[in-house]
């Protein structure tokens, strides 16, 4: 076997590929060569590390050392400093990785300090690629001990006493929905993964598939087992390539190594696995779209009951979990019930991952015991918001979840608390609002999201969210009136108890948890015809103040010439003619123009 | 896949390729790879030492290396850091004697005194 007395893990995730991992890769090869060093340093393209503001990252073991934002440029460094003469290059380090000069294990930094990673075990640590580096770390472990050792009961059963409840956002008990795809009555069952992920900003299924996609695929052989189905279905979007692209490696290299097929462990249990791409349209994220598009049919949904469990695909009883609860499965197998239990709260068990964007220093991916506070997420894991801004808010659960208020930063993250929030869960999105926020316009960008998704099955949802995005286009544009504040809440009360499925039915939340805690901006946009975060263009206006030199620079930056005045003194803006466009606030160097 | 026994034999194998990612408390051995440690020849003995290690399967062992140490005139030179001892400094250190600083001091725990700074003239 080779031996190698070094390796760097340059991260191949989705993020850090867009910044220019893979120039990065090509740079230490060529340097490699060059130093004829290429037979004692390993390079490994691993899963997201989840700190993905720093991107793109590079890991240097034995020593650990975590290297930020690095560059092609600065591989020659690393390779001539760190791998041939063992000098870190301190400089390039994360920053909060260096201490008085001295290196601290990434473990240590603010930002992976209180995470407790079980379904990103092995993102960023092993090369998804590779099926026996999955293997070194126990994998498909959980599922030979399954197969050789318990019962499909007993699997049943450990599962059940997890307390783990389904990560795709609805939070049902996944012990519960295995029981009850096992009990169901047919010839043939299914199972099936849900990998599209629809949310704005989201990116955990995406991560977990991308840096391990072989916990999914034991996860989803492990539930065959239990609930007597032996050929699965991961439905992902064709707009996740790096993330199929590897999972369809992997299921290639689990066959090869006939952990997928017939007779898996010797032990007379066949499970196949096959891939089918969406289009990318979120209503197939919702289980009965899901299973109609994996069909082949317009991915709409269907009413339930039935359920999957009793009729899913083709009729068939079907198992259907998310990415993220299918690889927490192997964990629990191999850990026990006992354990997962023993992490979160009362009745929220084991951790949760969550895609962390908006107003954050630390934009990135991380996964935190349940009962962890949204303060401790979003000002010490999250680092707190960019340049010295107030916190407004935060939204979780996407286009179906609500707004967060600093009110209940101390709040401890479950499906419970965020529920009585009036926000929810949902996959794990969270994005972060400061005080340059307009609540309104947030809300009407969900919105203008849920009407340009809905799929028109079912009249609430097709027409309702249509007549409330415009009521929030009114309102935003100055053109509001008092009783269209009342409206929307009568519409979204409407929507929510008719639709036919979870998108309509959650597609108002983030309109009734604006109105909740910033009824105050609503108000203001309508009666006072102002924006107080100044964002919505119609109700603003522009002004050069006192502080203005008479430089002229802005009234060459006009493209429309709403500016005018002699130089050295005091310009005006002509508010018909303007348009509002913000090339003079840019250009001028004295902040004299201002927004209001 | 045939039996859980197969499972594991692949397990055993793979964790030679990724052990070295797992943090580790445990004994260091440090060389020193300055200019003046690889003209002396450095590179040869940090090889061998993770040669060693993988071969006699040592786990909680670290090889790395570092910069100048300061005596560029013994070069090349190994440090050795074991929990809750002090550091061994061995110089003018060849593949050989790298061999013997594995068996005898980091397997055995016996320094080889005849190799370290104290004894060089």
């Amino acid at each position: 076997m080779e031996l190698f007395r070094s390796h760097v893990l340059i991260c191949g995730g989705t993020g850090c590929t867009s910044s220019g991992s893979i120039s990065i890769e090509d740079a230490f090869k060529e340097e490699l060569a060059k130093h004829n060093i290429a037979n004692e340093v390993k390079l490994v393209r691993t899963g997201c590390f989840g700190l993905c503001e720093a991107g793109p990252i590079v890991i240097v073991y034995p020593e650990g050392a975590f290297y930020s934002r690095i560059e092609a440029k600065d591989v020659q460094r690393i390779t001539e400093e760190h791998l041939l003469k063992g000098r870190i290059v301190t400089d390039l380090l994360f920053k909060e990785a260096v201490v008085e000069d001295q290196v601290r294990s990434i473990n240590e930094v603010d930002f992976y300090k209180k995470q407790q990673r079980v379904a990103l075990r092995l993102c960023g640590v092993i090369n998804p690629e590779d099926i026996t580096e999955y293997i070194a770390f126990d994998g498909y472990k959980a599922l030979g001990k399954v197969l050789t050792e318990m019962s499909r009961e007993d699997v049943i059963e450990a599962i059940k006493k997890s307390g783990l409840r389904g990560r795709g956002g609805g939070g049902f008990p996944t012990g519960l929905k295995w029981e009850f795809t096992y009990r169901a009555q047919g010839d043939q069952k299914y199972v099936a993964c849900n990998a599209d992920e629809g949310d704005p900003g989201a990116f955990m299924d995406r991560s977990v598939l991308e840096g391990d996609p072989h916990s999914v695929i034991e996860a989803m052989a492990i539930a065959g087992y239990a609930v007597g189905a032996n050929q699965g279905y991961v439905y992902v979007r064709a707009e996740y390539p790096i993330a199929v692209n590897r999972l369809q490696i992997a299921i290639e290299q689990a066959k090869e190594y006939g952990l997928l097929g017939k007779n898996i462990f010797g032990t007379g249990f066949d499970f196949d696995l096959e891939i089918r791409l969406g289009a990318g349209a979120f209503v197939c994220g919702e289980e009965t779209a899901l299973l109609n598009s994996i069909e082949g049919k317009r991915g709409m949904p269907r009413p339930r009951p039935p359920f999957p469990a009793i009729k899913g695909l083709w009729e068939k009883p079907t198992l259907l979990n998310n990415v993220e609860t299918y690889a927490n499965i192997p964990q629990i197998i191999l850990n026990g019930a006992e354990w997962f239990a023993g992490i979160g709260t009362e009745k929220s068990k084991g951790t949760k991952v969550f895609a962390l964007g908006g107003k954050i220093n630390n934009t990135g991916l991380l996964e935190i015991p349940m009962g962890t506070t949204l303060r401790e997420v979003i000002f010490e894991i999250g680092g707190g918001i960019p340049g010295g801004k107030a916190f407004k808010a935060v939204q979780t659960g996407g286009p179906s979840g609500g707004c967060i208020t600093a009110d209940y930063l101390d709040t401890p993250i479950d499906y419970d608390n965020l529920i009585a929030l009036g926000s929810m869960m949902g996959s794990g999105g969270m994005i972060v609002m400061d005080e340059d926020n307009c609540m309104v316009d947030i809300a009407r960008f969900f919105l203008d999201f849920t009407v340009d998704e809905s799929c028109g099955k079912c009249p609430p949802c097709r027409i309702g969210t249509k007549r409330m995005l415009e009521i929030l286009d009114k309102i935003t544009e100055g053109k509001g009136e008092l009783e269209d504040i009342d409206k929307l809440e009568r519409l979204a009360e409407n929507i929510k108890a008719s639709s036919l499925c979870g998108l309509g039915q959650t597609a108002p939340n983030p309109v009734l948890s604006t109105l909740k805690y910033f009824r105050d901006e609503y108000e203001a946009h309508v009666v006072e015809k102002r924006c107080p975060a100044g964002v919505c263009q119609e109700l603003l206006t522009y002004h050069i103040t006192d502080a203005c030199k008479g430089c002229t620079l802005c009234t060459k930056a006009c493209p429309v010439n709403a500016i005018s005045g002699e130089r050295k003194e005091l310009h005006t803006i002509n508010t018909e003619t303007c348009i509002k466009c913000g090339a003079c606030v840019d250009k001028c160097p004295f902040k004299a123009i201002i927004r209001k | 896949m045939k039996s859980l026994e197969e499972l594991a034999k692949i397990r055993e194998e793979a964790l030679k390729k990724v052990d070295l990612r797992s943090e580790r408390e445990g004994t260091r051995i440090v060389v020193g790879m300055a200019t003046c440690g690889i003209s002396a020849g450095a590179r040869p003995i940090l090889m061998t030492m993770v040669e060693e290690v993988k071969k006699r399967n040592l786990q909680q062992v670290t090889v790395s290396q570092t910069g100048c140490i300061g005596v560029c005139r013994l070069e090349p030179i190994v440090e050795v850091y074991r929990p809750g001892e002090e550091k061994v400094t061995y110089v003018e250190m060849n593949p050989e004697k790298a061999k013997r600083v594995i068996a005898e001091h980091i397997v055995n725990g016996k320094v080889v005194d005849e190799f370290t700074i104290g004894a060089a003239k």
